[in-house]
């Protein structure tokens, strides 16, 4: 880091934090999906990545049909709402014909879901073409501010980290505010017990498989902000994701924000610094190196086993 | 002495058939009925049936899925290819070059010398014995470090799936090194012998062949041993194993580095037999796709990992060359055809299958002679190379292996 | 309790806490040689905890566990069964898919690593250690059941006692060995208990009161991770403490 000057670093820091920000919210967005599914139910779901996409490309599709009948400036609130219900639908419909018969087989849900990321990418291809399609955004989300001289900060940064940080809360109370949760975590601790005392387990799984898959979708929605969607896009942030489900500790949301927030920012700032594929390289060597010494995630509690 | 190798590597009379129908397609029903082109892609998908063998013992006996085969696989093609391409990068033939004698594509990333790692791979004797301990080193560090701690199941399988893609991004990252993202190519000769004429490609295609029948040999003696009951029992009951003086993490470990050895050598005959290698057969998608072959064959039989192997690289190439957009939608169905509707993948169809064709015969019969084999036979059991469904268990059934 | 070396099992200031819980708080435990003894105490109070700790499935926080002298604490669950200590689960921990006959093998103790595992060979001293043990639990018939999985639960729970005996174990701990096992079940496991413990310290949790009067030679009883109090079981029983927390209700 020779030839910055104290005040650069700081600037650099800072920008290549904002800048982090959106893929922080992206991530976020996509690990909290998946640490409920895999967390709450041990479900590993290697589609979700392609779940977003779907966010993505309803986001789209919606801003072209917005475009037509000019309310490009509203479309994209409806967007978000309306990548949720899609993707929610979809896993809904997965969970019924594919992973309530796969429960007690972790590794062969891992490879079913694979498979089903395949249908879904070339499903995606199929219908809206190989090549990245963008939504237009609206107005009210470029540009960008400028608090001091040397640093920017996207305006589109802002709103999706606003974004996920409502989604975050909206889960939180879900989960442990509201009947529904209460349901889900009794389910998740004894489903026998839970049975017994008359909730319904099945449908409190796919409810919770649909939950993560709609949030995926959110994460979809945000990524229109930042980037263009293609048949792939999804599969791009899967690994990554997972990485922040385990590396927070696969049981705890707080963990799981944490955790996104370092792995993004480390990321980002490395990124500056070394090329992107060495920042990554050393980003992932870091994760797996420390999961080697704590596998059990950095924020799990301990409990007789 | 001879009926212990009788039971153990050949799997005793239905396992010694299923060999010698295999050892029969590979050696001579190939070879007679396809022509040499189509032969030499036999033969590269031949190279992945090792690691499609190496998954049957690490993820169908010992219940670890790695997702990163690949890595291995790799390892031990880029030792391959790295011989190879010193060998192909003599001063004479790379003369235009700004630093001759180096591969070109070093020159291209504007490297004026050979960098340090690559200076053994002059020698054959170096690269042989890496292409075998690189990746098995490898593994070691990895498993010594998940297994010791404890660390399995899913967990396992996405950090494996993890560090083939950092390995991915490094090769393609550091070009200079590595070749980069097209690989290591226009590898000529092994020690003068051009690998590239149609004598070569016949007999590098029956080294492997035999290569392949050696490490199926070797998989089922190491299955027929207390080693392979002790895998079953792991498997079934980990803590158990554990309490009753076992250190479980070095079972795990050895079958893995095992597993990584297996593969290197599929990687190291690919190099040789396609000519040259990339971060293509390395990578996350690699990886799972040769589960899938183990998976189809079915995930406890050694000799259908083989097939299985065979038939979805068949079925990938005819379907990329007359319906590409198909195939992942045929790729896709299959992963999950194979974990819902058939979990013992074509081993499972052949026993049933078998077991209608020979119902005249005494099959219950083999259950008793199996128990009384139990007492007797002063070895333990032959390997158990057919399945029964995994939600059951899968453990000791008493069909056949095929 | 003067010297330590006296007995074969001594535990001290014993305490594991999870999360600040403590499941067994400053517990002090002697056993003698070739005594049986049983532990019993609420559902709650840490029996099968103080089972994890001495076998090493759970790391303590504090205190010292010694096994004829030698701490267990620090030490690997292998290398803590290779000393000596056996250990039956609460539910029969067997394996499934294996015979009755390879279930036994597998807990003979030659070939425990990797490479003894790969040249192990069934000799004649293994056959016959099978069949004594084999018979000891009154498994002699199913011996060639080709899945132990087939076993009626009360057999599989003498399957595993027997898998404990093939290792020969200077201390033996069963965490409920009767647990759905038939009033003559228990009779025979009473029976096996007793001889076994002839020529070995033997450590047991049990709820059945009528059992643990018929094998114990002492009783502890724990409470809230505590050593509540401890001596023969007509003492123990009429201790009105006892009957208050645990042989009340």
């Amino acid at each position: 880091m020779d030839g910055y000057t104290t005040s650069e670093l700081w600037s650099i820091f800072a920008m290549q934090g904002f800048s982090g920000l959106s893929l922080l919210s992206v991530l976020l967005l996509m690990a909290l999906g998946l640490a409920i599914i895999f967390g709450q139910m041990g479900v590993i779901n290697m589609a979700h990545g392609e779940f977003m996409a779907i966010g993505a490309y309803t986001t789209v599709m919606l801003s072209k049909v917005a475009l037509e009948y000019g309310f490009g400036n509203y479309y994209f609130l409806f967007a978000i709402v309306a990548s949720f219900g899609v993707a929610f639908l979809v896993g809904y419909l997965v969970e019924l014909g594919l992973i309530q018969h796969l429960y007690k087989r972790p590794l062969d849900t891992l490879l079913a879901t694979w498979g089903l990321s395949l249908i879904m990418q070339q499903a995606f291809r199929s219908t809206f073409g190989a090549k990245e399609v963008s939504a237009e955004l609206p107005e009210w989300l470029m540009g960008s501010f400028k608090p001091t001289e040397t640093v920017d900060i996207p305006i589109n940064g802002v709103f999706v980290m606003g974004l996920t940080a409502v989604v975050c809360l909206g889960v939180f109370i879900f989960l442990f505010r509201s009947r529904w949760g209460l349901r889900v975590r009794a389910t998740t601790q004894n489903r026998v017990m839970a049975g017994a005392v008359g909730i319904n387990t099945k449908k409190v799984d796919r409810v919770t498989f649909a939950l993560g898959c709609g949030i995926a979708g959110v994460a979809g929605a945000a990524f229109t902000t930042i980037a263009s969607t293609g048949p792939t896009t999804g599969s791009l942030y899967i690994v990554d994701s997972f990485m922040v489900v385990v590396f927070g500790g696969a049981a705890s949301l707080m963990g799981t924000v944490l955790s996104a927030f370092g792995i993004a920012q480390a990321q980002s700032i490395l990124q500056f610094f070394m090329d992107s594929s060495m920042g990554k390289v050393v980003t992932l060597l870091v994760i797996v190196t420390i999961l080697m010494l704590r596998p059990e995630g950095l924020f799990a509690a301990k409990v007789r086993r | 002495m001879m009926k212990a190798m009788y039971q153990n590597m050949l799997g005793g009379r239905s396992g010694m058939i299923g060999l010698l129908i295999l050892a029969a397609i590979i050696f001579l029903v190939l070879p007679l009925g396809l022509d040499l082109f189509r032969l030499n892609l036999v033969g590269k998908y031949l190279t992945y049936a090792f690691v499609a063998v190496s998954l049957v013992l690490l993820w169908g006996y010992g219940g670890i899925l790695s997702l990163g085969q690949g890595i291995f696989f790799g390892l031990g093609g880029y030792c391959m290819a790295m011989f190879l391409k010193l060998e192909a990068s003599d001063p004479e033939s790379t003369k235009i070059q700004t630093t001759p004698g180096i591969p070109d594509f070093m020159d291209w990333n504007q490297l004026t010398a050979l960098p340090w790692f690559w200076e053994p791979f002059h020698s054959l004797t170096f690269t042989l014995i890496a292409i075998l301990a690189v990746p098995t080193l490898f593994a070691f560090i990895i498993g010594y470090a998940m297994f010791k701690r404890r660390v399995g199941g899913v967990y396992f399988a996405i950090i494996t799936q993890v560090i083939a893609l950092i390995l991915t991004i490094l090769i393609v990252g550091q070009q200079g090194y590595t070749g980069g993202v097209n690989g290591i190519t226009d590898l000529k000769t092994l020690m003068g012998w051009d690998i590239r004429t149609d004598s070569a490609k016949y007999i590098l295609y029956f080294i492997n062949g035999a290569l392949l029948i050696a490490v199926i040999l070797v998989s089922r003696v190491i299955l027929g041993s207390k080693f392979g009951m002790l895998m079953l029992a792991m498997r079934d009951k980990e803590e158990r194993v554990r309490f009753s003086g076992y250190d479980v993490a070095d079972f795990k470990i050895f079958v893995f580095c095992l597993a990584a050895m297996i593969s290197a050598i599929g990687g190291a005959m690919f190099t040789l037999q396609v000519g040259f290698m990339s971060p293509t057969f390395v990578g996350i998608v690699p990886s799972i796709e040769m589960v899938i072959f183990a998976a189809v064959g079915g995930r406890m039989s050694l000799i259908g990992a083989v097939y299985g192997a065979l038939l979805v690289n068949y079925g990938k190439t005819v379907f990329s060359e007359s319906y590409p957009e198909l195939w992942l939608f045929l790729m896709g169905g299959l992963f999950i055809a194979v974990v819902m509707f058939f979990p013992n993948g074509l081993a499972g169809i052949y026993d049933k299958y078998e077991k209608k064709l020979f119902t005249r015969k005494p099959r219950k019969g083999s259950a008793s002679a199996m128990s009384s084999r139990t007492l007797s036979d002063p070895q333990p059991g032959p390997v158990r190379d057919a399945a029964s469904p995994p939600a059951k268990g899968m453990g000791i059934s008493n069909q056949p292996v095929n | 309790m003067s010297n330590n070396t006296d007995f074969i099992l001594s535990i001290e200031d014993l305490t594991v806490s999870f999360d600040g819980f403590k499941a067994v708080d400053m517990v002090n435990l002697y056993v003698d040689k070739n005594e049986l003894r049983v532990i019993i105490g609420p559902n709650g109070a840490g029996k099968t905890t103080l089972l994890d700790l001495i076998c090493g499935k759970t790391k303590a926080t504090s205190g010292s566990i010694k096994f004829k002298g030698k701490e267990l604490t620090k030490l690997a669950e292998h290398s803590i069964v290779r000393s000596g200590v056996g250990r039956k689960f609460q539910t029969p921990s067997i394996y499934e898919n294996l015979s009755v006959f390879q279930n036994l093998e597998m807990s003979f103790p030659r070939g425990r690593s990797v490479f003894g595992c790969l040249t192990f060979r069934r000799t004649t001293d293994v056959i016959d250690r099978v069949h004594e043990v084999a018979e000891q639990v009154m498994l002699k018939d199913s011996l060639y059941l080709e899945e132990a999985g087939l076993l009626s639960h009360g057999q599989k729970q003498w399957l595993e006692i027997g898998m404990l005996l093939m290792q020969d174990p200077e201390l033996l701990m069963l965490d409920e060995p009767v647990a759905g096992m038939s009033v003559k079940e228990r009779e025979q496991t009473a029976v096996l208990l007793n001889k076994i413990s002839q020529n070995r310290s033997v450590v047991v949790i049990e709820h059945d009161m009528e059992f643990v009067k018929r094998i114990a030679h002492k009783v502890t009883v724990l409470h809230q991770g505590k050593v509540l109090m401890e001596g023969k079981m007509d003492k123990v029983q009429s201790d009105p403490r006892v009957v208050e927390v645990y042989l009340g209700h």
